[in-house]
Parts: structure tokens; sequence; C-alpha cells
């Protein structure tokens, strides 16, 4: 009998059991959805706080003083010690290189620059020339660390860099919008380098080539443009684009590293990396010095991705070096990301309250238009533990249905939200399944508890009377 | 049901004599009623509707103000969480840098003219914070080079706050107006400090045939060029190595339009700067930004949608529920209109309580986000609220006149027979 009860109900009341259903299945999808997106914002802003650029840098142990001003290297370029080019795949085999976005090598070099046109440098008179930096890194070099293969460079460390190419070498001329940090770190430029090698690089000079880019406010010094030709040191260059960063890198000429070398005249030479790292948050542990700690404690720190670790395991991994956070971006990315996180989470709340009360006034009004079936039931002698018990299981499967279909609902919107906002997909956790599950059923069970109690108290006289 | 309360104004016709301390005959009270206007009527049956029907009229005016207090709580921290963002992402520095330009009369030494630090502050007013820097290259007494740079320390440190400072004395018992590095001392970047003075000793500087001697008041960390350098007083600065500032670095506060504003501002004060926005900055903060504030916006709409829905849910069931005063009210002979009217009127109350006091709740509870996540209040925006009105209402009035609507071609003496 109590079987044929809760089926009878739920197909001659089709109507009503339809409208409580979509309720839950919208709340649950709202609250699916922002629980898949507060789980995941951390990481997403995460991503995208990478492009305010590296967070680590990393020097020779041994390295003498800078002496640079505005971008200008005032020490004479054989001096202090060098990284070696051939150890960076290494960082590739770090504990954490899942959470290493990319990097780049940088060689400052300086050279004499011609004033007059590439053909005619050779013979220039020494009066006509000018001591400019070249700085020698990757742009997107591909790079081999045992069985894989990797893309790094500027266009991924530093995603502000913008490059001005010759006209009509670059499709419309929009931009593509370079350093876009894709899910995994293995396919960083899946997408944009395929997309870029097909509009010839839009200006950005090939790895291996012997063509560089000019900074935009040497290039109006010089009177260069894209596609013209400069004399370093004697020799023509070409110059693939115009580069606009905003700092230093303005005055000066950027190159291939290979360039820089063979310029310098010490293949495999680096000055320093930047390192661009998913981290986090610094807490208590994080500041504390590896020396001082107990063996547990000392796991616990070194796999966990905090900043000071990942420093500790770069420096572990290339022979010679120092490995340092960039403050500036390091220390402010925790507080944004706390901030957003927070944020979120409080909003979250904010939707799980809403679809939590949609759920219960729902079944409450549900519930209570049906008085005059409790009245007859009790009329004919049921006790209230039974009316209860039918009303609940009710209760119990609309909650299923509607949870089912709504975590459905909720992990396609969350998808949605993370395509159209962070361009990349928000993972729904299987755990969050029965979570959310358990919520529907107790807000379900919660909804409907005040409105049964009233109902199975009534005087099924007054119910049947229609006097309710 | 005799729920009038006792001594309630007659003039309003709600006690209908009922409870007066005086007795009165049918005839008298029926000759007050011909002789009252027709709306008391009409504002009889609200409040009474409402009253009888406490618990189901009190869990809609509970619905309808949740509702509302989550819109207006979504709607302020929608508005002001990008102003609160960008409070924080200053954190990261300055955004626009003002360059000598080079060239000109002095081509050899580019500087800024003496006043510009202040003409920038007044061009931009307090929302901006600006930081001059002068630099040169010293040689220590064993002939390395090494950047010094003059500076106003206290604000250079205000406008970094990343910078590590880790002092030689007790900064506390430096007074807070006075520049904290003492005379005579300069704050060392961690590298530098390795060479210049790497056991605190006091060390000797010299700039084109001029020696000053300074004492580490502190070392500086910041994992950038900063750490190979060696940071001074202004003042003192100046008056050993002649050199005025030549960068100043501004941060200014506000959305992207308003520092393009500040930047042209700039601009036209400066004529012989280059005033520059940092790329890496700007950049990396509208892109942030950008995605906070769409997925804030999805998530407002979606709270937004449930609590409007979860309104709609019980409002329908509430109006359902009284579809008897329907049947009655039209079997004793009153137009559809006036039906529709009172519905409408009833809905409408209800939703103007509920957006009222919903606004408040909701204010508040922007508030204490705020609080809680930014330790800032969220100012409340009262602009907000006639949204937050319209959008109560409207919900309120869909929810009384759906059911109507369907039950409009029934006959009242099916429902009154209780089928």
């Amino acid at each position: 009998m109590f079987p044929r009860l809760v089926y009878e109900s739920f197909r001659r009341q089709t109507r009503r059991k339809l409208l409580a259903g979509i309720a839950i299945t919208l709340g649950v999808a709202v609250a699916t959805s922002m629980i898949a997106v507060a789980t995941d914002i951390g990481d997403k802003i995460n991503r995208e706080l990478r492009t305010y650029g590296a967070n680590l840098v990393v020097t020779p142990q041994e390295d003498t003083l800078d002496v640079e001003i505005g971008g200008i290297n005032l020490k004479p370029p054989s001096d202090g010690a060098f990284l070696n080019e051939a150890d960076l795949p290494r960082i590739r085999g770090t504990f954490w290189h899942h959470n290493i976005v990319g990097f780049s090598p940088m060689l400052p070099v300086v050279v004499k620059v011609s004033k007059a046109d590439g053909a005619s440098g050779d013979n220039a008179r020494s009066d006509n020339t000018q001591d400019v930096t070249l700085l020698g890194t990757y742009f997107n070099k591909t790079l081999t660390f045992g069985k894989e293969d990797f893309t790094t460079g500027v266009r991924i460390t530093h995603p502000w860099w913008k490059v001005e190419a010759k006209q009509g070498s670059c499709g419309d001329g929009a931009q593509p919008r370079p350093g876009r940090v894709e899910d995994s770190p293995a396919n960083v430029t899946t997408t944009s380098s395929s997309d870029l090698k097909e509009t010839s690089n839009c200006g950005w000079p090939n790895d291996n080539s012997q063509d560089v880019l000019l900074g935009e406010r040497l290039a109006a010094k010089l009177g260069k443009h894209p596609g013209d030709n400069i004399g370093v040191n004697g020799h023509p260059l070409t110059i693939s684009g115009i580069l606009s960063t905003g700092s230093a890198e303005d005055d000066q000429i950027v190159a291939p590293l290979a360039l820089a070398q063979q310029i310098l005249g010490k293949p495999g030479a680096v000055r320093r990396v930047y390192v661009s790292a998913l981290t986090k948050p610094p807490d208590a542990l994080s500041a504390r010095d590896p020396k001082t700690m107990t063996p547990e404690v000392y796991d616990r720190w070194y796999c966990s991705p905090y900043v000071e670790s990942i420093a500790y395991q770069l420096q572990e991994a290339i022979p010679h070096s120092h490995a340092e956070q960039i403050r500036q971006v390091a220390q402010n990315e925790g507080t944004v990301l706390s901030r957003i996180k927070g944020l979120m989470l409080l909003v979250t709340l904010a939707a799980l309250f809403a679809s939590a009360l949609a759920v219960s006034a729902a079944m409450a009004t549900a519930i209570f238009e049906r008085r005059v079936e409790i009245g007859l039931m009790k009329a004919l002698g049921a006790g209230n533990v039974v009316v209860s018990a039918v009303f609940f299981a009710e209760a119990l499967l609309l909650a299923l249905i509607g949870g089912i279909a709504g975590f459905t609902a909720g992990s396609l919107l969350a998808r949605q939200i993370g395509r159209s906002i962070f361009n990349s997909q928000i993972s729904i956790q299987p755990v969050l399944f029965p979570i959310i599950i358990a919520i529907a059923v107790f807000v379900t069970f919660a909804g409907s508890a005040a409105a049964i109690r009233r109902a199975v108290k009534f005087d099924p006289v007054f119910a049947l009377r229609g006097e309710a | 049901m005799s729920t009038a309360p006792a001594g309630a104004p007659s003039k309003l016709g709600l006690g209908g004599g009922v409870s007066r301390p005086f007795r009165t005959t049918a005839t008298e009270v029926a000759e007050r009623r011909a002789h009252s206007r027709h709306t008391s009527m009409f504002m009889r049956m609200l409040i009474r509707a409402a009253m009888l029907r406490r618990g189901r009229a009190a869990s809609a005016l509970l619905a309808m103000i949740v509702a509302a207090a989550v819109a207006t709580a979504m709607m302020n921290l929608y508005v002001d969480v990008q102003a609160k963002l960008r409070t924080e992402f200053r954190n990261y520095g300055a955004n626009v840098v003002v360059v000598a330009k080079s060239g000109g009369e002095n081509a050899a030494r580019p500087s800024l003219p003496a006043g510009a630090v202040s003409n920038i502050e007044s061009v931009l007013g307090s929302k901006a914070q600006a930081v001059p820097f002068a630099y040169a290259v010293a040689r220590t007494r064993d002939g390395q080079s090494v950047v010094v740079v003059g500076t106003d320390l206290r604000r250079a440190q205000q406008l970094n706050r990343w910078w590590k400072v880790t002092p030689y004395f007790d900064v506390r018992l430096i007074p807070p107006d006075k520049n904290w590095i003492p005379p005579h001392s300069a704050l060392v970047g961690v590298r530098a400090a390795s060479v210049v003075t790497p056991g605190r000793q006091p060390f000797e500087l010299t700039f084109e045939g001029q020696t000053i001697t300074l004492e580490p008041g502190g070392i500086l960390q910041t994992g950038a060029a900063e750490d190979s350098r060696i940071y001074l007083d202004q003042s003192e600065f100046q008056i050993w190595t002649g050199v005025t500032p030549t960068t100043i670095e501004v941060a200014v506060n506000g959305s992207p339009e308003e520092i393009q504003q500040g930047m042209k501002q700039l601009a036209a004060a400066l004529p012989n700067a280059d005033v520059r926005p940092v790329r890496q900055i700007m950049e990396g903060e509208a892109n942030v930004l950008n995605k906070t504030r769409a997925t804030l916006y999805a998530s407002a709409t979606l709270v937004v949608l449930t609590s409007a829905l979860c309104v709609l849910a019980t409002l329908i069931g509430w109006v359902f529920d009284r579809r008897r005063d329907f049947a009655i009210m039209k079997a004793l002979g009153a137009s559809e209109r006036l039906i529709n009217t009172f519905f409408a009127a009833e809905a409408a109350a209800l939703g103007v309580v509920g957006a009222l006091f919903g606004f408040c709740i909701g204010i508040g509870v922007a508030a204490w986000i705020g609080r809680a996540n930014f330790h800032a209040p969220v100012v409340p925006r009262f602009a907000v609220f006639p949204y937050v009105l319209a959008g109560s209402v409207a919900v309120a009035l869909i929810s009384a006149v759906l059911p109507i609507g369907l039950l409009r071609h029934v006959q009242p003496a099916i429902i009154l027979r209780g089928e």
C-alpha cells in the first residue's frame, strides 16, 4: 500500500510534482555550479595572475652586483658568472614542474649600433655608433626534457610584451593574445603557437633565426621600422618587429639567445632565468627556514607549491644557482588570490542559502495544498507517522530526481561559465556529487518538515469540510 | 474571528465597532458603513486578508524580504568590489612612471623640475602616490661600481609594500614624521650588502671625487634590481652627488579611464617629461579584474534569479491557496477588474514592504561581506534601491496575476464546493 500511495501521488499530481521538481532542480543546479566555480576559482585566478609575469628569478650563485639604471647595463659584459643554458630543461624535472608555467633565460650584451642603414653599417664611422643593450632570450622555444617536448619563452612569461609587425604580415593586424595559459603547461602553445605559425609569427622572431626585435623608443630614435636592417657590431640583422613593453626593453634590442651568446662569444651562457610558477599563498609554514625543520615538516614544506619551496627546488635543479622570489609579483598574488577566493566563497554561501530557501518554499507550498488528502488518510485511520512517512518518501524521491538533474545542469552551467570567462574547463570533482545529493535531500526534508508537521496536526474534520 | 485588536482606529473601519467600549446597534453600524468611503472596504479586505492567514502571509513576506536582501547585497557587492579590488591591486606598486626626457638643454644629465612631485600630487589629488628616484653610480673603496638611489624612503616603502626591510635598529623609536632611516645611514640591498658591508660596518662611497661615509640602517630584499642597490634619503643624496630625481613612480588609483585621464593631465603639467604606463601592472590588473567581475556577474545573476524563483513559488502558492476568497468575491458580484486590482494591490504592497526590509538587510549583508573579506565595509549604494523595488513589485505582480489568470474561467461554485 505504501509504495502504491507514493506512486499514485506522482502519477496523478504530475503538475504539482513537476513544479516542486523544477524548483529542486534549479536550486541544485545553482548550488552545484556555484560550488564548482568557487572551488576552482583559486586555480583560475592563479593562472590569470601569471599575466603579471615571472615570480621567480634564478641567478648564478657567485654573481657580481648588477650595475643597471633604467635598463642600461653599465657592468662589463664578461664580468660575473653565468648559468649554463644546457641545465635549463632540468626545470621541467623538478617536483613541481606541473606548476611551472614557463621560463625565459636572459643574457644582456652591450653592442654598438650604427645609426646608418645596416647595409652601410660595415664601414660606418665610429662617431656614428651608439651603445645599446641587446637582450638575448627565448621567444617561443621548444625544448626537450626526457621524452617530453615543451615550449617556453617570453611569450609565456612576459604576456604584456607586444610586437608590431610589418603591415600585412599579420593577417588583419589583430594581435593574437600570446601567453594564454592553458590548462596544462605541457600544451601551453597548442592553440596559440600553431595559430601564430600560420601567420608568420606576427613579427616575433624565430628562435633559431638572426632576426631581432627593436624596442619602440630605440626604434623611434633610430627611425627604424619592421623589415629594416640594423647594424649590430657591424653585422646587419633584420628587424622582424617593434617591441613595446612599457619598461626597460623599450630602449633595447631583443634577440634570440643563441645570437646574443654568439655576439658575446660565450656559447651556452645565460645571465638569469625568469620563472613563472603557480604558487600557493604564503602561510606560517612557508616562511620557515627549511634548515630548521624536522623531516616531516620539511617533507610537507617541500611538497607544497610555496614560492619558497619552488625556489629551493629550482636551486637544486640548476647547479651553482641562486633562486629568489620576485617579491613584487610573488607577495601580492597571495593577497589578491585570497581576497577573490573569499569573495566567491561568501557569494557561494549566499547562492546556497537562496537555493535552499527556494527548495523549501516550493516543498512547503506543495504540501500545504494537500491538506484534504491528509485529512482523508487520517479519517481512514492512518497515524501521524504513516502520513509523515508518505510525504517524506515523496520528498526523498523528488530530491533524488531533482538532485541528479540539477547536478547535471549545474555541471554544464559551470563548464559554460569556465569556458566563457576563463577560456578553460572548470573541473567538477566527482566527490561533489554525493555531497550535492545529500544537501538536496537535507534541504528538501528541512523544507517539508515544518509543512508536514502542521498538516499532520490539522484536524481532519476541518480539512475535509474545506475550512482550512 | 474577532482578531481585530482592541482600540484599533475606527476611522480605518477596521474594528467595525465590535470591540468599542460603548454598545452600538446594528443599524448604527450599517449607517456608518454606508457613509464611509468605498476605499475603506478595499483596505479592510487587504489588511484582513493579511491578518487572517498570518502564517501564509508571513512566509510570503519572508521570501520577498530574503530575495530583496540577497539581490541588494549582490548588486552592492558587484558595484563596490571592483573599487575594493583596485585598491588591492595598488599593492603591486606604481602603474605610471614619469621619466625626464633625454635630450633638450641638458642632454648629458636629464632631470625633472624641482617641484615635480608636488606638481603631480596637486594634479592628481589624493588618489595618487608619487615617489621620486634619483640614480648615480658610485664606487666603493675597492673600486666596485654600485648603483646608489636617492629617494623618500618612507614613501618608497609605502608605495612598494613588497619590499622586505630588515632594520638594524628598532623602527618604533623613530618618530612617525621623521624618515625612519637616521642621518648618514642607508638601506642596503641584500646583494649589495654582501659586497659593501658584509659585517654591518660603516662603508665609504665615492661619486665624482666626493666621498661619503654611510652606516647600514637596514637590509632591503625584493628579488629584483633593488637587491643590488643602495638607497639613501633624497636630500642627503643630493648634497653628496648633486643629482636630482630623474624618475617619479606614481600609483594612480581608479578605473582604466581615470588612469588614462590622469596620465593626460600629467603629460600636460610636465612638458619636459615622458609619462608612461607600466604595462606589466596595468594589463595584469585589467585581466584579473575583468575575470573576477565576469565571474561575480554570473554568480550574482544566478543568485538573484534563484531568489526571484523562490518568491514566485511562494507567492503563487499563497494566491492559489486563496481561490475560495476569489470565488466568494466573484459570487457576491465583484467584477473581474476589481478582483484583479485587489490581488494586484495586495501583491504590490507585499513587494514594497519586502523590498524596504530586504534592502536594509541586504545593505547590512554587503557591508558585512566587505568587512569580512576586504576589511573595509562596502559603501551602501542607494541607487540600487529603485531596481530592487521595481524587481520585487514586478515579481510579486507576476506571481499574483498568473494564478488569477488560471482561475478566471473556473466557475466560483466549483471552487466553493471544494472541487
